[in-house]
């Protein structure tokens, strides 16, 4: 029981971390890239490195907090058209080719021992160096606070009937929600989005009374940068829904599907594979920076598989969804999180230890998605006709 | 249509259109009254395979006119050419075609599209996984919207998106579509997809629509609708160019067939007496189809040489044409 709280409790806190969120924007960034305009961009990371540095780099040179982000934009826009420009004219394979080199020639440049006092090479920069003009800005004040100040050990004592009938409650109202999204025309227009959106704050409410997360206020990795970070992934969405759903993004939806149909039809296909590439390159960006934020800018934490951990988010959230990147960042970092104190709870030290738990649940990671792939190539929330794995 | 040159009313009737393409001389190039596409020295080599070479063609407004020729003769190639998706070898270099008077020497596949001349390809491109009336609507012309900065700002292309629904709609109706107005694209038959592409080409309010193989894979029934639609277009003032193997096709709604064969022009002509040309039969049949080759007659060895002969002097012919050409 213990066990099973602990471990629950883990992938609440990872769940809620504010690196989940900022891998999430970094996700929404890549959906518009993928998932609505069908760019294989396979270096994501490296967007997210340039925001990183930009921000990091200028405040630890002592410039303001704003100068950083600009800066982190900058780099990350002029990436994109130095990517776009030559490749964007060819077919698709080409910008995947490009993308993931230029991402790994962003990673070695950072390490180069050349750039210390910049990037401070492989080392990275401490969070120490640039996080206190953030941290600076926060009206939370000090001191912890928990998420929910009711829970589930006020009720009973937390005796395990407590919480044993709140899970058994949590899997019922999530078995709902998915009930009242396939059921189709059962529900009606308004009624069904009230429904949804009742469930979906019902479900949130009842996970955080079982699974109380207790963290500082402002701190390092406090509620602050959270808030921050969470606010910023709700806003990105909404940008995104907008973009997506004005004759701009039904431009995307046309590109990914034939682009000689569109330029048949008197668009400039280049200019709108270009500003997509920029737009979700800049969401990368931020990402980047709210992925820093907490922790410290370290070129190899940000390299390849970074960029694989987006597409899988993206792939088991539902890509060319508004929520599917957000939802697919949720599961897969609590599910790895999940399987990596499963493993360390259940399995003895003789067959895996702490390190291996760890690659355990990257291996496990990557068999989920093969599994997704095949099994539902649209993801949690995608629609199969509209759009599913299939490059 | 913005157009004032075009007269619809003159050309719907076909004695009008009769009498004017007797005007036209049936030779491979000849001038027109009123051209609306003036193409001059376009040629397209992949290697040293030449694919196109057309020396001059001009295409009279407001009638049908149709590209024939026998599979590989370089038509689809010439289409891509002049709608911009190609690029002639000879770009830069005495390539010169232009479209309602604006030169397109070298513009791209979208300001050709622009211009007012809008393209259907062989293997329609339905836009599968999108609905049929974003498909429609894709093919608007300036959209607000469309800016990216404007996009998010929904006030700022309600009204445009209202409108451009409507002619949607309409052209939907027109088409026998608007049952399937919010099925996916992917969902049609071979032949609605064909519909769906000829009516977004026709959201852009094009001058000149060019077909590529309307016909290919369409049941008969909906040929007779599709061959209904496009002489409407016509009726309507539009200039329509259009790819076709059918010849029946062709003899029934085309006004002026141009023949190509080897990548070249070799004939145009009213479509009724084009077919009898030599040069046509030749491109189609060979100069030798009329030879049963089964006939041991032929065997003998004078008419082995004849045809040696025959032979070497076409060869002869087209060597000495090269190198004139060579020289100009």
């Amino acid at each position: 029981m213990d066990n099973i709280q602990y471990i629950l409790n883990g992938m609440m806190r990872e769940a809620l971390s504010p690196q989940t969120a900022a891998v999430a924007i970094a996700v929404i960034g890549l959906n518009i890239h993928f998932g609505y305009t069908g760019l294989i961009n396979i270096g994501q990371s490296a967007f997210m490195l340039l925001g990183a540095y930009g921000f990091a780099i200028a405040i630890w040179h002592g410039l303001p907090m704003i100068v950083g982000i600009l800066l982190g934009f900058g780099a990350a826009f002029v990436f994109a058209l130095v990517l776009g420009a030559p490749t964007l004219k060819l077919r698709g394979d080409y910008l995947a080719i490009v993308t993931i080199s230029a991402a790994e020639i962003i990673r070695y440049v950072g390490r180069s021992s050349l750039l210390t006092d910049f990037t401070g090479s492989a080392q990275g920069i401490p969070g120490s160096q640039y996080r206190d003009p953030f941290t600076g800005l926060s009206f939370f004040g000090g001191g912890s606070f928990t998420l929910i100040p009711f829970n589930y050990a006020d009720v009973a004592d937390g005796a395990a009937w407590v919480r044993l009938l709140g899970w058994l409650l949590a899997i019922v109202s999530i078995a709902a929600l998915v009930y009242v999204l396939r059921s189709g025309d059962r529900f009606s227009g308004g009624a069904r989005k009230g429904l949804v959106v009742l469930l979906v704050v019902w479900i949130v409410l009842l996970l955080l009374f079982l699974f109380p997360v207790a963290n500082q206020r402002t701190g390092v990795n406090g509620w602050w940068v959270r808030f921050i970070a969470w606010s910023l992934v709700l806003l990105c969405s909404f940008l995104v829904y907008l973009l997506v759903s004005s004759p701009w993004g039904r431009l995307l939806r046309g590109i990914r599907e034939d682009e000689d149909a569109v330029r048949s039809l008197g668009k400039n296909v280049f200019a709108i594979k270009m500003q997509a590439l920029v737009i979700g390159g800049l969401f990368g960006a931020l990402g980047g920076m709210m992925y820093v934020l907490p922790a410290s800018v370290q070129p190899d934490s940000m390299g390849r598989s970074l960029t694989f951990f987006c597409y899988t988010a993206l792939l088991l959230g539902g890509a060319a969804t508004i929520f599917g990147p957000v939802l697919g960042s949720v599961i897969f970092f609590a599910a790895r999180i999940g399987i990596k104190y499963t493993a360390a709870a259940y399995v003895p030290d003789s067959v895996l230890n702490g390190q291996q738990t760890e690659q355990f649940s990257y291996i496990v990671v990557g068999v989920a998605l093969m599994l997704i792939v095949i099994f539902r190539p649209q993801g949690i929330l995608g629609n199969k006709r509209e759009l599913q794995f299939n490059v | 249509m913005s157009d004032a040159t075009i007269s619809p009313s003159g050309l719907a009737d076909p004695a009008a259109r009769a009498a004017l393409v007797a005007g036209f001389d049936a030779v491979p190039g000849a001038p027109k009254p009123d051209p609306i596409l003036v193409v001059d020295n376009i040629v397209r080599q992949f290697g040293g395979m030449t694919a196109v070479d057309v020396q001059h063609l001009e295409v009279q407004r407001g009638i049908i006119t149709a590209l024939i020729g026998p599979n590989g003769a370089g038509k689809t190639t010439f289409f891509n050419l002049v709608t911009g998706f190609d690029r002639a070898t000879t770009a830069g270099k005495g390539a010169h075609w232009s479209f309602d008077g604006r030169t397109l020497d070298k513009t791209s596949a979208s300001s050709v599209a622009k211009a007012g001349m809008v393209r259907t390809f062989q293997l329609t491109k339905a836009l599968n996984a999108m609905t049929v009336i974003d498909n429609m609507m894709l093919g608007a012309q300036g959209q607000v919207g469309e800016n990216l900065l404007r996009s998010v700002f929904r006030p700022a292309w309600r009204d445009q998106e209202r409108e451009v629904e409507a002619k949607a709609d309409e052209l939907l109706q027109r088409f026998k579509l608007y049952e399937k107005k919010y099925d996916y694209a992917g969902s049609l038959s071979g032949g609605q997809r064909k519909l769906l592409e000829m009516a977004r080409a026709l959201m852009s309010d094009p001058k000149m629509i060019m077909l590529d193989e309307p016909m290919a894979g369409v049941n008969p029934a909906l040929t007779q609708s599709l061959l209904g639609h496009i002489q409407a277009l016509r009726d309507e003032g539009m200039t329509v160019l259009f790819v076709e193997h059918d010849m029946h096709v062709v003899r029934h709604i085309s006004d002026w067939v141009a023949v190509m064969a080897e990548g070249r022009l070799v004939a145009e002509g009213p479509a009724d007496t084009v077919m009898s040309n030599p040069a046509v039969i030749d491109a189609y049949l060979g100069a030798h189809h009329d030879t049963d080759l089964g006939d041991d007659s032929l065997l003998s060895d004078e008419v082995l040489e004849e045809l040696a002969e025959e032979v070497a002097a076409e060869d002869a012919e087209r060597e000495a044409e090269e190198q004139a050409e060579g020289l100009r």
